[in-house]
């Protein structure tokens, strides 16, 4: 194997945007810096050492399991390995009706179970050309963004134990609870929603949960300001952060990027706003963007997501209409369970629903959602049958972690963990 | 404490669409199952490849064109490069196999244009009994790296002139055959117990040592022993009971 | 499966059990002994460390628990222990593919002996609703379970009552009963087995877990 050394620089070669210097520059002596020799280390049997973090290591989030080639403390080559956590979604989603397959999609991505069963569903109607309510329309909305913010909760807490504090996680898990006691509320569930179906959704909200969404918007911006106060102008925070993981717009483009991770490097790319489901042309929120696509950068944008998200709930709220919440189309949804009972037409539609289930005309559909790891969407083709022939999840956290050997190659160790904990992986979408 | 952030960067997405005077997106209503406005793509891309654009149609508002497997890393460039078209976004690459055993096998390629909003899915048919392979676009896009090696790990394709084409979900002795083939039980080939004491006898530190390490940049330097046995690893032994295609794959 | 130990059987073991009497005639222990034993399994009891080999969603419903609202404090547990090598619980939150089954088994044989095994969640236990070529069906066809907590996932709550059930079975637990607590021989013929000359070759210079000091002269 080639003799690699690590130049190390001099001078000021290497800065970032804030004016600090980029760790272990390897790419100094390109930009004309100086190379001196390694200082001296113990007689190891060969130059570099290699250290395995994972699978089962706290600051992989779940079972990543990450290979790394050291040259001192600074990271050479990193190689990951994932699949640990390889379940067979897509295996089980040609085997089963297409609203059985909505827990799966729960287990999927777990941080944002109820925005994942919305992806899901919105493929469907597409599939099977429905059109849903306006009110089950308004629903879905304010389901998506409280999951959004149920997810980016999670990453914020998990990121800041991993960096290195760990009183806001601690409070941000607070926050997460009264979300959980939203959602069980609402569909009976804390982290395993199956909320919705083709055509509409499990339940309606119940009678006074408005106002417990409600308390919620108001409160939680200031669970929010009390964390952003403690880290974003802190010290070591910084010291951390930023300038770490950096990649540029090209390059988070050309890697199939996709969330924060896209935005956090200057690239405007909101599936929301490109290409629009839901109606979330009609609200207005902003999308958040970086500048140097750094692990602060990400921080930035991820935060600045929670108050968009706050946003358009306080719309949501607002707009939402009275009247029904599924579509009424005994094709795919079921009858009310007294006319089941009563009338022999609901009688067979229900019977033929629970056991031969909707069945899609002939086709394909992709329908993107932003989902608080990236663009997620949900390819689905149907042969007629009640079954899909395929279904595929196009997972962002998957090509998101793709990139981490290009953002890690050349920094310190413990940087490893900041950039990992910034692309927010869930491993159960990584390896579905 | 408000965080403000400085006006956006190129290539900003929409920017192409907005020179153009078109319309601002929004979400689409009640879409048609076929037929409806075709992607402008299409048509140059009938122009520019004329032998290699078999056939397209509108499905759900989403346009799929069918191309012949010669052509479609020369048409995945010309998309990717052309500043008409700038499909400089690749979402997914993934392939459909049907229940019926006798309509070809499809592997697809999601392509998304950031500066024209524009959405294009690309298909490639690969008859039963032709060989499952299809070239790379790593090349192009840098993000199809994993996504192609799962496509092999789940299907069996083989991606021509991908760097580092290993499994990616299961592990690299994996002797069931590839698991999203509609000849692959759900339940796998061997019994529960045959698969746990398989599991069981990973060798997961195989992958500590420097040489194996290099396999990704340096695959070709490597000794010739070496070669061989990881080349075993990859397309192994067929177990019993695969497909005519599988074993053909595996002899490859 | 390479393992030749047993935790005792958990059906087994009422959830209340009287303190040991010395008037238990069917005892054979001695009063200080049973004494003893009284004392030491409430020192075990109250503040197991536990290793969370969390893999999924259950994972989350244990975060929740260790976090502000139900706080695994209370328990002596706040000290979760990420090496197998200081734990005394291992709480399996997840599904456990079979390219992980290597994995967990290896942690738990890692982990020093009392140990106890919560299998958090029904994929856990039984592999839940990932009945396919993927999922190991069950991790009790890898390494002994002591308490299976039903639900997908389980809330806090029902972890926490795992982890009283497994205070109870400790408890219950006799120094004299030497089965219980026979430590693993390791499986020289297996796979996963490594020479501890090979162990010490890899660790150079810094020695490793095993040893935590250079071993080899």
């Amino acid at each position: 194997m080639s003799r690699r050394t690590i130049e190390m620089a001099v001078g000021t070669a290497g800065l970032d945007a804030m004016g600090r210097p980029i760790r272990a520059p390897l790419s100094v002596r390109e930009r004309g810096g100086l190379a001196v020799e390694a200082p001296y280390e113990p007689d190891m049997e060969g130059d570099h050492m290699l250290i395995n973090i994972g699978p089962q290591h706290p600051a992989t989030h779940g079972v990543l399991r990450l290979v790394l080639e050291l040259d001192g403390e600074t990271v050479v080559r990193c190689v990951p390995h994932i699949g640990y956590l390889h379940c067979g979604f897509e295996k089980i989603g040609e085997y089963r009706q297409y609203n059985q397959i909505i827990p799966w999609t729960d287990r999927e991505d777990y941080l944002n179970s109820i925005g994942n069963n919305v992806a899901f569903v919105l493929g469907c109607e597409r599939l099977f050309g429905i059109e849903i309510t306006p009110r089950c329309t308004v629903l879905r909305v304010i389901a998506m963004e409280m999951s959004r913010l149920m997810s980016h909760l999670v990453w914020m807490g998990t990121t800041c134990i991993d960096i290195g504090a760990f009183t806001p996680f601690l409070w941000l898990y607070q926050e997460r609870e009264n979300l959980y006691n939203l959602l069980e509320g609402w569909v009976g569930a804390r982290l395993t929603t199956s909320a919705t179906r083709v055509g509409g959704m499990a339940a309606d909200v119940p009678d006074g949960w408005m106002d417990g969404l409600k308390a919620f918007i108001r409160n939680f911006p200031k669970t929010l300001d009390e964390s952003d106060r403690m880290l974003t102008r802190n010290g070591i925070w910084m010291g951390r952060t930023v300038g770490i993981g950096a990649l540029t717009a090209e390059e988070a483009i050309n890697c199939g990027l996709s969330g924060a991770m896209l935005r956090a490097s200057g690239v405007a790319y909101d599936v929301r706003k490109d290409f629009p489901y839901l109606d979330y042309e009609t609200y207005d929120f902003d999308v958040a963007v970086g500048t140097s696509g750094d692990v602060y950068d990400r921080y930035l944008v991820r935060i600045e997501e929670m108050r968009q998200s706050i946003r358009i709930l306080e719309q949501a709220v607002q707009r939402l209409p009275d009247g029904p919440v599924n579509v009424d189309d005994p094709r795919v949804i079921l009858p009310p369970k007294t006319n089941a009972t009563s009338q022999m037409e609901s009688m067979i539609h229900h019977f033929k629903l629970v056991m031969e289930g909707p069945r899609p005309p002939i086709g394909e559909v992709y329908v993107p959602v932003e989902s608080p790891k990236g663009e997620k969407g949900y390819y689905m083709v149907s042969d007629g049958t009640s079954k899909p022939v395929r279904w595929r999840i196009r997972p962002p956290a998957f090509v998101n972690l793709s990139a981490i050997p290009r953002m890690v190659e050349g920094h310190l160790l413990s940087d490893v963990i900041a950039i990992n904990a910034s692309i927010d992986i869930v491993m159960g979408e990584i390896d579905r | 404490m408000s965080t403000s952030f400085p006006p956006y960067k190129s290539p900003m997405p929409g920017s192409a669409r907005e020179a153009a005077g078109l319309p601002e997106p929004s979400t689409p209503r009640n879409v048609p199952h076929h037929g409806g406005a075709e992607n402008p793509s299409v048509s140059a891309l009938r122009e520019r490849f004329p032998e290699a654009v078999v056939r397209s149609h509108v499905m759900w508002g989403e346009t799929t064109v069918f191309v012949t497997v010669d052509a479609v890393h020369a048409i995945i460039r010309f998309l990717r490069d052309d500043t008409a078209h700038a499909y400089n976004y690749l979402v997914d690459v993934t392939a459909v196999e049907y229940r019926d055993g006798d309509q070809p096998l499809e592997v697809v390629w999601h392509l998304r244009s950031l500066p024209w909003q524009r959405f294009l899915r690309i298909k490639v048919a690969l008859e039963p009994g032709a060989a499952l392979e299809v070239p790379s676009i790593t090349d192009l896009y840098a993000g199809a790296d994993w996504i192609e090696r799962e496509c092999y790990d789940m299907f069996g394709i083989t991606f021509a002139g991908h760097p580092d084409l290993r499994r990616i979900l299961m592990w690299d002795t994996y002797r069931e055959g590839h698991p999203l083939r509609k000849d692959f039980p759900l339940r796998g080939r061997f019994s529960r117990a045959e698969q746990l004491s398989q599991a069981l006898s990973i060798d997961s530190s195989g992958n500590y040592t420097m040489n194996e390490l290099s396999i990704a940049e340096a695959f070709n330097d490597l000794p010739e022993d070496m070669k061989q046995r990881l080349r075993g690893a990859l397309g192994g032994p067929s177990p019993e009971g695969t497909s005519p295609e599988a074993d053909k794959e595996g002899k490859q | 499966m390479g393992l030749i130990t047993t935790t005792g059987d958990s059906s087994a073991t009422p959830l209340r059990t009287p303190l040991p009497s010395s008037s238990d005639a069917s005892s054979q222990d001695s009063w200080v002994t049973s004494r003893l034993d009284f004392l030491v399994n409430w020192a075990r009891s109250s503040s197991m460390w536990p290793m969370p080999f969390g893999t999924a969603c259950c994972a989350i419903e244990f975060m929740a628990t260790a976090a502000s609202r139900y706080d695994l404090a209370r328990f002596g547990m706040e000290r979760l222990s990420f090496s197998p090598r200081q734990a005394d619980v291992l709480i399996c939150a997840g599904r456990v593919p079979f390219k992980l089954a290597p994995v967990i088994r290896r942690i738990y044989q890692q982990m020093p002996q009392p140990k106890w095994v919560i299998s958090m969640g029904a994929c856990a236990s039984t592999g839940g609703m990932f009945d396919n070529y993927a999922v190991v069906q069950g991790i009790d066809t890898i390494i002994p379970v002591d308490v299976y907590v039903p639900g997908c996932p389980p809330r806090p709550e029902a972890l926490m009552y795992a982890i009283m059930m497994l205070h109870r079975k400790v408890q219950t637990e006799r120094m004299s009963d030497t089965s219980l607590r026979r430590e693993i021989e390791p499986d020289t013929n297996s796979h996963l087995y490594i020479d501890p000359s090979r162990i010490d070759e890899l660790s150079e210079p810094f020695g490793n877990s095993v040893h935590q000091t250079r071993s080899a002269p």
